[in-house]
């Protein structure tokens, strides 16, 4: 599978994550955003910073707690939670998010 | 959001066993493993030209390895008992997905090749060539079964539908035939040690969060420990423990244990995985080398005692084989059991007296009991018969005031699996997992309905994250799903902790509410 970003064919694993985290670029998560019909905004951009990162750091994506005590700290107390990240990303903040950052998809049972 | 595009069953008010539709999922099909995900298992990468050799030749060494394999394809007497009796089929009416229906997609390829009858007079018995349209078959039904064993607990004869389905998955691994999901995963503990993927660093700075968490929220210094050489207590737990909601709830109740209980333990980075995804796929080999890193870290750590945390099919592994996998084992505390549950420690703890706890503290739930699979029907806990039912109730009951079971006929040994189990917990098998959740769902509705049930409380991660995917297309909060030690974590009051009215607060004082 491939998406398609400003012209560039990238490979991406079967459900969409980048194959190549380097193939990287901010259009990446704009044009992934556009094919699940939403619209990204500052709030969704601190997150797919956030994430970006992390896996810079760490080689791996955050756990939801590492990410929403971040989120509290940078934005707010009251949007450091999960409610506030699934309200960004319907399906579900660790998957959607990682995707939209070019992170390869968290594994297990999660 | 759970936005299907297909049909969510209805739930109804009592079961109903739904009219047959065959085919109805066919279409379903995991993504297959690729080579670099076949390779380090030690399978091959992908379907050779003589593949029908090699399928048969390795069915005959699964029947030479396992005599109860023979049985249970020798065994069927056709009685139908079993019919209506997997939450696959109750979900979605593919007779396919009838336990019968499901072993015979084994049965007849071995009546073929191993049977006198099935050589001769194929026809007579039943049996089949394998084709590729029964490769197909393989392929699709048995990554619909979630190895829950709730047919065999129906089954006259005690046929185990699980085994021929860890059979037939082993068969097509050897062929080249996985599935991503789990080899992917196996393959990410082989490497780093855990299903995640997650490295030491990562780890580390994930516990220390929860250390200042904790702190925080509570005022007492309670650690979550990794790789202290020297502690008591290895705790091996499912790495969507360090991850996930509302898994991460109960690991912080773990540590609120341990501190109370006064034991030192320690997580292992070698270690850092309690799930054996070999049992999923049927290989011994594989099961072995994932149960070896435990007893590595053990050795390596220097502890006494194994405790395992919140994981069904891990128990299920470690309560029958960690012996036969990982042993001996003599190196570890024999007055203690090898290995031992979090809820047998849990429960050991309060009968001693040691933990004390303000009920109230969960008054806003009112409480059910999801019992997994694995640890229902696949295991023990306690030295009682039923321990596994009676342990976590206790526990649940010890720590919140209200407490509801649903129909009997939907739990304990009869236990509806959550429709995630045995591998199928991806995405690309969301209409499955969604389908076969109806039976557990429905019986969640009706206490919800009857008893007024806000939360439902599991032991296993893959139960606790199935439910927080699928429990939305039925229109049903998401965080309905809580750890069994989220509720102790939530009720435990700890010594010196901070009551949030009235300052420091002595657990003495309180200890008359939790009786």
């Amino acid at each position: 599978m491939s998406i398609v970003v400003n012209g560039k064919t990238l490979e991406t694993d079967e459900e969409g994550y980048l194959a190549d985290i380097s193939d990287w670029e901010p259009s990446v998560a704009e044009t992934m955003a556009q094919q699940d019909d939403l619209e990204l905004t500052s709030e969704h951009w601190d997150i797919i910073n956030f994430l970006r990162e992390y896996y810079e750091e760490y080689q791996i994506a955050p756990a939801v707690r590492v990410l929403t005590k971040a989120v509290g700290k940078k934005i707010g107390k009251d949007k450091g939670n999960s409610k506030y990240l699934y309200g960004l990303f319907p399906y579900g903040p660790g998957k959607q998010a990682c995707r939209y950052a070019g992170l390869p998809k968290p594994t297990g049972c999660v | 959001m759970a936005k299907a595009d297909f049909e969510v069953p209805k739930l109804n008010k009592y079961p109903e066993i739904p009219p047959v539709v065959p085919g109805a999922m066919a279409h379903s099909k995991p993504y297959v493993a690729k080579p670099a995900f076949q390779e380090p298992l030690n399978f091959p990468g992908e379907l050779p030209e003589d593949w029908k050799d090699g399928a048969i030749e390795a069915m005959g060494d699964l029947l030479g390895k396992y005599r109860s394999l023979r049985v249970h394809l020798d065994s069927c007497v056709k009685c139908g008992a079993c019919t209506d009796k997997c939450h696959y089929y109750l979900g979605t009416q593919d007779p396919k997905n009838m336990p019968v229906g499901r072993q015979d997609l084994l049965r007849k390829v071995y009546r073929r090749y191993f049977t006198f009858a099935g050589k001769f007079f194929p026809k007579l018995v039943g049996a089949e060539d394998l084709t590729e349209e029964v490769l197909d078959d393989w392929y699709s039904y048995f990554h619909q079964c979630s190895q829950c064993r709730r047919c065999a607990v129906f089954c006259p004869y005690g046929i185990d539908t699980a085994e021929i389905s860890m059979a037939a998955r082993e068969i097509m691994d050897r062929i080249g035939v996985g599935q991503k999901y789990c080899n992917e995963i196996i393959g990410k503990v082989h490497k780093i040690g855990n299903n995640l993927g997650l490295p030491e660093a990562a780890l580390a700075d994930t516990l220390e969060g929860l250390e200042e968490d904790v702190e925080e929220e509570t005022g007492v210094a309670v650690k979550y420990p990794l790789d202290v050489r020297g502690a008591e207590i290895l705790l091996v737990t499912p790495s969507a423990d360090f991850f996930a909601e509302p898994h991460v709830d109960g690991l912080i109740g773990y540590g609120k244990v341990f501190h109370e209980a006064g034991v030192s333990w320690t997580l292992s980075s070698h270690a850092s995985e309690a799930a054996n995804f070999g049992l999923f796929i049927g290989s011994y080999e594989n099961m072995r080398r994932v149960s070896l890193r435990i007893r590595e870290a053990a050795l390596e750590l220097g502890v006494k005692r194994i405790v395992f945390g919140e994981c069904g099919h891990a128990w299920r592994v470690a309560y029958n084989f960690l012996h036969t996998l990982a042993g001996p084992l003599d190196f570890l505390d024999s007055r203690y059991p090898v290995p031992q549950h979090i809820l047998e420690f849990t429960w050991d703890e309060i009968q001693k007296g040691t933990l004390h706890f303000d009920k109230s503290a969960n008054d806003h739930m009112v409480i059910t009991y999801h019992d997994s699979c694995n640890v229902a029907r696949a295991s023990r806990m306690g030295d009682e018969p039923g321990g596994q039912f009676k342990i976590p109730r206790n526990v649940i009951k010890a720590v919140c005031n209200h407490f509801v079971d649903m129909a009997p006929e939907t739990i304990q040994e009869a236990t509806f699996c959550c429709g995630g189990g045995g591998g199928l917990l991806t995405d690309d098998l969301i209409e499955l997992r969604v389908k076969g959740a109806k039976p557990r769902v429905e019986a969640l509705q009706n206490v919800i309905e009857a008893h007024g049930v806000t939360h439902m409380a599991a032991i296993c991660a893959i139960c606790k994250s199935q439910f927080g995917k699928v429990l939305p297309y039925y229109e049903l909060e998401r965080d309905m799903i809580v750890s069994v030690h989220q509720l102790v974590s939530n009720a435990i009051v700890l010594t010196g902790q901070d009551d949030p009215d009235q300052g420091e607060r002595d657990p003495a004082e309180v200890k008359g509410e939790s009786e």
